[in-house]
């Protein structure tokens, strides 16, 4: 064993790394919002010239700007609400009850959360849009209705729709973990069902619920497919970033997108002032109460058509977009329901590379940024939870930063960013290349990834990295032996939705995308647009498969854990 | 089998996390071969000083030593210690054998000779035969001895013990106990271990560091630690100790005392050996062991009180006794519990004297 010397070399790199790590995810976290935000001053734009509050004057003072930020907020905080009513008493009807396909009905129910949003706003449009099987349906019954599926109320429908289950999962989730004596206690001091319900059962769900409204209202906030498939002339601010961007109004969007950039900061800051932690749900853990028993056949029949009932109207987007990829082109006419039905957009989709690529792109895509997330997150969780310090705090704190902002958001400031060559600032030209879009993914990966693996390395005990230290393994060594293997469900899980997530990814895609690498979601839209619905709805099905698959694996290595 | 031991040596050893010094200038040489067993209350430092050896923490100030090398700038995989981790640490997804075999695989060495060593680990703590088992289906005392395998397996030069034996129940301690240290000869490795259990710390270690808020208070054998405490912390921390304040009457020769206890200060003095320079008139704590002293009911010469509590344990009764004007002194007397009561007198016995100290906020500690 030689002196110091030889080991003088390792202790520096290794003091170093947690700064470099931060450095790589500032420059492709941080750095990009804040260029943005620079250009929308007029700071180190090509055009030059000095700084100007000009963009945001006429941004105060237009009524069309100050509309898309009072509608998405609007938008966001009615979407909460309808989710929030749907979701809950679903979970308390599938958690607290005993009824019969309670299982299956339990998960087909939160089937959605695994779709790509655009795939169940596309599954809406063939159901309820103006040309849907619904209003069809209708009309062949010689009713004369017609509807346009529109607007504000078109986007909430929806958004209640799809997000919903957030609060179902949560809602389940945290009544799973209530201690059924609470109640029992309750009822022995004469408490009746009512007093139950709002002085011990809702109090106690009040995390669960605070959790699921931070999800929902910032998913509401970012929302983009919906809004711009059914948003038509009622823009939000997503959309209507976008529309600038596309009108080669630049500045504007650049302002635009700080904007809302900081709306996501104030609403994410003011949601966590609601959310009491962890304090009320941790405590003594019992078991959960009993579910209540049907007695009556009658209920019971009842309770099961009315679950089933329902998990149909919820999945009949889905089955409707099936449905739609069976028909050939040019066959479904003025028929109330497609008259031929067959495997040809299928046949097309697969026998074709020029068609089969978004699939590919979509695929390979997503593999390479969720590949690198979990690198990163494996990096950064590592280092921060290991060494602690201010790096460590930065570094998870540039993990969860993608998390609160809107994906619209990171694509304009990728492409702001990255449009420029001046390397010494750390731009370079990546837009138009083939890796724009994996490094967008990955940006939104990290926090996906980045979740699951903290929260798993925060459980492993750090004894065992010494205790392989100290029997003479190195850093890498340790790794790849020790700590991976044993982070390997947290792992599973975070990639398994971070790859989901960027499989169907559509908002970040439609501002970076170029034709060489136009992913699923990008394809589908063009699809919509020359009315090659059969085409659109294959690819949809194809999403929602592949999705679907994601899900199903994930699920199971994970062990069920959301 | 058994290795030539190397000496460790701590050279005032300075460390502080943040705000908190946790260890003072720390000096210590623990010599080849032996089994040194650092003992103090949480917090005390001693948990440091093993992480120290071990490479987990950076010291600020001193030197380290591992047969006379430095090794303080070395990474934990080249210092060759080898640690058994209080939680144990095992690798939950490996096999024994693999977890016995990781640090002997981790060295490149050859299939063959890392099975035979494997084995010859497994058959040194008993558990041959137990390769293929995982982890979760070992009992608390197995996962304890596949640890120490693990740990002993690419011969390190030093072994350190994090608290072996607190995650074990009781009835499990006493015989690991003198299994482990029966092991440990075996190998004749120098090993450090850490406790917070005096019984832990008498049985295993052959000397002896007490550490009181990052200093060492005291380094001796267990019968020097117990009869001749270097303060009045080490009398109370190394076994059961009642504390009585009282004046020096009179020095005799050597470091023998007379003292005359506050509460009753017209009873028999004292006979007390002092710990450090006490001139008479000082005011002193007397720390008397409950073995030194027995009691009787009723009156008499003595210091008289009333018996409070009576504990019988097996093979002394203890009883706690209230004195007249004063605190409380435990006395321990042999055979069954006899169900005395009521005012009783209690007498200092001949053989060691208890120490005196300088009374706690009088000159020095």
């Amino acid at each position: 064993m030689s002196a110091a010397g030889a080991g003088g070399k390792a202790p520096q790199l290794q003091s170093l790394m947690p700064w470099l790590v931060l450095a790589f995810l500032v420059w492709l976290v941080g750095y990009p919002l804040l260029v943005v935000a620079a250009e929308a001053f007029g700071i180190g734009s090509p055009g030059g010239g000095g700084p100007t509050t000009e963009a945001f004057q006429s941004f105060f003072t237009r009524a069309d700007e100050w509309n898309a930020m009072w509608r998405t907020l609007w938008i966001s905080v009615l979407s909460t609400l309808a989710a929030a009513a749907i979701g809950v008493p679903l979970g308390f009807l599938f958690e607290r009850n005993e009824i019969p396909g309670r299982r299956l009905l339990g998960a087909l129910v939160a089937l959605p959360v695994a779709l790509p949003p655009l795939v169940g706003v596309i599954a809406f449009l063939f159901l309820y849009g103006e040309s849907g099987l619904a209003a069809r349906g209708l009309q062949s019954l010689g009713l004369d209705v017609s509807w346009r599926l529109t607007g504000a109320w078109a986007i909430l429908l929806v958004h209640a729709y799809s997000m919903y289950v957030y609060f179902y999962l949560f809602t389940r989730a945290g009544l799973s973990g209530q201690d059924g004596a609470a109640i029992e206690a309750a009822q022995s001091l004469g408490a009746s069902r009512s007093q139950i319900l709002f002085r011990v059962t809702l109090p106690r769900l009040r995390p669960a619920l605070a959790g699921a409204t931070l999800l929902t209202f910032m998913t509401s906030l970012g929302s983009f497919s919906a809004p711009y498939i059914f948003g038509g002339g009622f823009r939000v601010m997503t959309t209507q970033i976008v529309a600038s961007k596309l009108n080669g109004e630049l500045r504007m969007a650049y302002v635009e997108t700080t904007m809302l950039a900081l709306l996501a900061f104030a609403s994410l800051l003011l949601l966590r002032k609601i959310d009491p932690g962890l304090d009320l749900a941790s405590g003594a853990r019992g078991t959960p109460p009993a579910r209540r028993r049907l007695h009556s056949r009658g209920a019971r029949v009842a309770a099961a058509c009315g679950g089933w009932i329902l998990a149909g109207v919820l999945l009949l987007p889905h089955a409707t977009l099936i449905l739609m990829s069976l028909v050939p082109p040019n066959t479904w006419t003025v028929e109330a329901f497609p008259p031929v039905l067959g495997l040809v957009n299928y046949g097309d989709l697969l026998s074709s590379a020029e068609r089969l690529r978004p699939a590919l792109n979509s695929l390979w895509m997503a593999a390479v940024a969720t590949l690198a997330a979990v690198v990163v997150g494996v990096m950064a969780a590592r280092l921060s939870l290991r060494r602690g310090g201010v790096p460590g705090r930065a570094l998870e704190a540039m993990m969860t930063l993608p998390w609160a902002i809107p994906g619209t958001v990171f694509a304009l400031a990728l492409a702001a960013a990255m449009s420029v060559n001046a390397p010494w600032v750390g731009r370079f030209v990546l837009v138009g290349t083939l890796w724009i879009l994996p490094l967008a993914y990955l940006v939104r990966s990290l926090p996906l990834t980045g979740r699951s693996i903290f929260a798993g390395l925060r459980q492993l005990d750090p004894r065992l990295e010494e205790a392989a230290a100290s029997l003479g393994a190195g850093a890498l060594r340790t790794v790849l032996q020790i700590v991976l293997p044993l982070l390997r469900p947290a792992v599973i899980a975070g990639a398994g939705l971070a790859f989901i997530t960027m499989l169907g990814d559509f908002v970040t895609s439609i501002v970076l995308y170029t034709y060489d690498t136009r992913p699923i979601s990008i394809e589908i839209q063009s699809s919509l647009r020359i009315q090659e619905t059969g085409i659109a709805a294959a690819y949809g099905v194809l999403l929602m498969v592949l999705s679907a698959a994601a899900f199903i694996a994930w699920d199971d290595r994970a062990g069920g854990r959301l | 089998m058994t290795a030539s031991g190397v000496s460790v040596r701590f050279d005032d050893v300075f460390k502080a996390f943040d705000e908190t010094v946790v260890l003072a200038g720390v000096s210590l040489t623990v010599d080849p071969g032996e089994i040194f067993a650092l003992l103090g209350p949480s917090g005390s430092g001693k948990t440091t000083m093993l992480r120290l050896l071990a490479g987990f923490e950076q010291l600020d100030r001193g030197r380290l030593l591992i047969a006379d090398e430095a090794v303080e700038h070395l990474p934990p995989a080249r210092r060759g210690v080898g640690m058994l981790f209080q939680s144990y640490a095992l690798f939950p997804h490996l096999s024994v054998a693999e977890n016995v075999a990781f640090g002997l695989k981790v060295r490149g060495g050859a299939q063959g000779e890392t099975e035979v060593r494997v084995a010859e680990m497994l058959e040194l703590v008993r558990l041959s035969g137990f390769e293929q088992r995982r982890i979760a289906e070992l009992s608390g005392g197995q996962q304890q001895r596949v640890a120490l395998a693990r740990a002993l397996a690419p011969r390190p030069r030093v072994l350190l013990l994090d608290e072996p034996l607190s995650n074990l129940d009781p009835a499990l301690r006493e015989e690991t106990r003198a299994d482990l240290r029966r092991t440990v000869k075996q190998t004749g490795i120098t090993t450090v271990l850490v406790t917070h259990e005096q019984e832990e710390a008498f049985e295993l270690g052959e000397r002896i560091g007490l550490l009181n808020e990052g200093g060492l208070e005291q380094v001796g054998g267990p019968a020097e630690l117990y009869r001749d405490p270097a303060s009045r912390f080490v009398a109370t921390f190394v076994g059961r100790c009642s504390v009585l304040a009282g004046v020096v009457k009179e020095r005799h020769g050597g470091d023998e005392l007379t003292v005359r206890l506050e509460s009753q200060p017209e009873a028999p003095a004292w006979r007390c050996r002092s710990s450090g320079e006490l001139a008479v008139n000082d005011r002193v704590d007397v720390c008397v062991r409950p073995e030194s002293v027995s009691l009787e009911t009723g009156e008499g010469p003595g210091l008289s009180g009333e018996i409070e509590t009576e504990r019988f344990t097996g093979s002394n009764s203890f009883y706690t006794v209230r004195l007249a004007a004063g605190p409380t002194v435990e006395v321990a007397m042999p055979g069954a519990a006899a169900g005395l009561k009521g005012a009783c007198v209690v007498r200092q016995l001949a053989g060691e004297l208890p120490s005196a100290f300088a009374a706690a906020g009088e000159s020095g500690r």
